[in-house]
């Protein structure tokens, strides 16, 4: 389905998606309100951003330095070309522990390669601990959003999931009540867990530590009590020295929730004594965004989701609409690098209004790149009657007497259009949207009238 | 070709312009740093309390598991720190040592030294944090400053209970770590 399909199946509950919009905005306000209360943000951004323009300058060095401390760390480095070798990777692991039951903290790399659907072929149970997570786990849905994971979902429809999955009150959606119930059901699993599987939001080459921060502490709940630790981390995700987590520890909270920081910040660097702890280094597609030059930007992405919140498509479509990993602006420069064909709804899936730009705590030129996507997926697939209606307009805008008339002409039409054609299935543009008033006469004929 | 040389030889195939590594500004901010810290961790839905307050909770709580590896409380401690941390299953109350907390944000950094075991702060039930108030940095860059030439095996920003908004967006205190989190300033 392309996204305008998904978008419509979204907006058929329309009370469900009016609360979607209302509650992501309410997040991007609390953004707003608590980045004010600091008076260098726009430093801060700035700088973030030169720090992942070198780290992206100078990638193969770095991943090199840490691969080198990390190992000195007594820490297991692998490298995954793809979603494929990464999944291999983390299964023989596994197998080597004799582990068929494993926790997972939230990772959006994983979900990316897919990781859950090839563990369970290969019997393999895989629970995803963060709560939200969880939630959509038992509803076999994948996140709808990269921070708020279960934001389509409203508390009727987890209270009557609880009820059939662990066996709470029937009725009661009091959130309080159906947390506990998951964090009894959680915890269960983090003490029988033999091995444990998180992301990492930063990997700093200096020292060889990765840093992976949550506000439940699902993640240190389910490394701490296992024997073995997997990490599972984009080759994008180094920082040159652990003094840049300065930097970015003090955007990601507040750029993602409005939160001044997560309560629980991670720092991994020595196994505990008789534990393992491996890293994987992947790559699925990274190094081939880093080679187009006017998308390469994508790859400072800290995953915050800021640019969802505050995306006026993002939140009156719902995250499912995307069918990408990372849904929303950031999700659709991402995406199209990864597989073209499939995604090429998706830079359009956008007003080009640059809010998602402006919100963006590592500076990507997020509505620009999505600019740059539309070129490129018309010069791939064409577009006939986009081409044959801009054609045209380039002759109506050379000539000013036909200018004149089409203006008249418009004014005319929009009058009298029926909605038939106007609401037509085979226009999508019509969908949800309504066309303005026409004036009765043109600029130039009331500028006669009143100024002249 | 294994896949370390793959990516790494792909990455090096590419001409990138070399970009500077900016250095980082001394940035602080201005206002009491206990007052900021305190309201940060209560905004955080942690608590900052007196050791007065601290001990008349305490005492009127009435815990029979706790562990303390704090040198000023250490005569609360019911139960002696595990070999195995699965034994936290039924922990009531942790105490343990900060070594310095951050007024912008209320993060309070823990190590090893502090933590004993890993899993401590995340499996007890309840949280507690004791907290030297001369040791506040105004924000995360003079705390990284601290931290900087430290070996640390794991360490750890802490800023309040495990909380979660993952079901319709109400604020949960007590998701899967410490249901709470009292900090006492001394």
């Amino acid at each position: 389905m392309t996204h305008p399909e998904s978008a419509a199946e979204f907006l058929k509950d329309s009370q469900k998606a009016k609360w979607h919009d209302e509650t992501l905005w309410f997040v991007r306000d609390k953004r707003d309100k608590v980045s004010k209360g600091i008076p260098e943000w726009e430093q801060l951004r700035e700088l973030a951003s030169s720090i992942k323009d070198n780290v992206l300058a100078n990638l193969a060095d770095y991943l090199e330095e840490f691969e080198r401390n990390a190992t000195k760390n007594g820490i297991i480095v692998h490298w995954a070309t793809d979603s494929e070798a990464h999944n291999k990777l983390v299964l023989e692991i596994l197998q080597k522990q004799d582990c068929t039951a494993v926790v997972k903290s939230k990772s959006i790399l994983t979900e990316e390669c897919h990781l859950n659907s090839y563990l369970e072929k290969h019997s393999v149970e895989v629970v995803d601990t963060d709560l939200g997570e969880r939630i959509v786990q038992f509803l076999k849905q994948p996140p709808s959003h990269i921070v708020l994971p279960a934001i389509h979902l409203k508390k009727g429809e987890i209270s009557e999931l609880f009820h059939e999955k662990l066996h709470t009150e029937k009725g009661n959606e009091d959130p309080t009540y159906l947390t506990q119930a998951a964090r009894v059901h959680l915890r269960e699993k983090f003490f029988a867990a033999k091995v444990a599987i998180t992301g990492v939001n930063f990997g700093i080459a200096e020292t060889g530590e990765f840093v992976v921060c949550t506000n439940e502490g699902n993640a240190d709940m389910g490394v701490h009590l296992a024997q073995v630790h997997i990490a599972c981390m984009g080759i994008e995700k180094i920082l040159p020295r652990r003094k840049d987590l300065g930097v970015f520890l003090r955007l990601l909270a507040r750029s993602a929730t409005g939160q001044p920081i997560t309560n629980y910040n991670s720092h991994f660097r020595n196994p505990s004594p008789g534990k393992e702890i491996h890293i994987i280094l992947v790559d699925n597609g990274r190094t081939a965004q880093l080679a187009r030059e006017k998308f390469r930007n994508s790859l400072k992405c800290i995953r915050c989701g800021a640019c969802m919140n505050t995306c006026p498509i993002y939140r009156r479509s719902g995250g499912f609409s995307y069918n990408s990993t990372v849904p929303g602006p950031i999700g659709s420069i991402l995406s199209p690098g990864l597989d073209l064909k499939k995604h090429s709804s998706l830079p359009f899936a956008s007003t080009l209004c640059g809010s998602c730009t402006d919100v963006c705590p590592v500076k990507i030129n997020i509505h620009e790149q999505l600019y740059e996507w539309r070129q490129e997926v018309t010069k791939t697939q064409g577009d006939f009657a986009k081409g044959l209606s801009m054609k045209l307009a380039n002759g109506i805008f050379k000539s000013p007497l036909a200018y004149k008339i089409s203006g008249s002409l418009m004014r005319n039409a929009l009058k009298s259009l029926p909605n038939s054609l106007i609401y037509h299935p085979l226009n999508i543009w019509g969908k949800n949207r309504n066309l303005p008033d026409a004036p009765k006469e043109s600029f130039q004929q009331w500028y006669r009238k009143n100024r002249s | 070709m294994s896949s370390r040389e793959k990516i790494l030889s792909a990455i090096r195939s590419l001409t990138l312009e070399a970009k500077v590594l900016p250095e980082i500004p001394n940035f602080s901010n201005s206002g009491d740093l206990v007052e900021r810290f305190t309201q940060a961790i209560s905004g955080n839905k942690g608590e900052v309390l007196s050791k007065g307050e601290f001990e008349e909770w305490f005492s009127a709580a009435g815990f029979s598991k706790v562990i303390s590896l704090s040198a000023q409380f250490s005569e609360l401690a019911t139960l002696s720190l595990p070999e195995d941390p699965h034994a936290l299953k039924t922990l009531e109350v942790a105490i343990l040592e900060g070594q310095f907390g951050v007024a912008e944000n209320g993060a309070i950094w823990l190590e090893d030294t502090q933590l004993g075991l890993r899993a401590l702060p995340f499996a007890t039930e309840h949280l507690v944090i004791v907290l030297d108030r001369n040791l506040l940095e105004d924000t995360m860059h003079q705390g990284y400053e601290k931290i900087a030439a430290t070996h640390s095996g794991f360490g750890l920003f802490l800023a309040g209970p495990s909380k979660t908004a993952d079901i319709e967006q109400s604020l949960v205190i007590g998701a899967q770590g410490a249901k709470s989190l009292r900090v006492v300033l001394v």
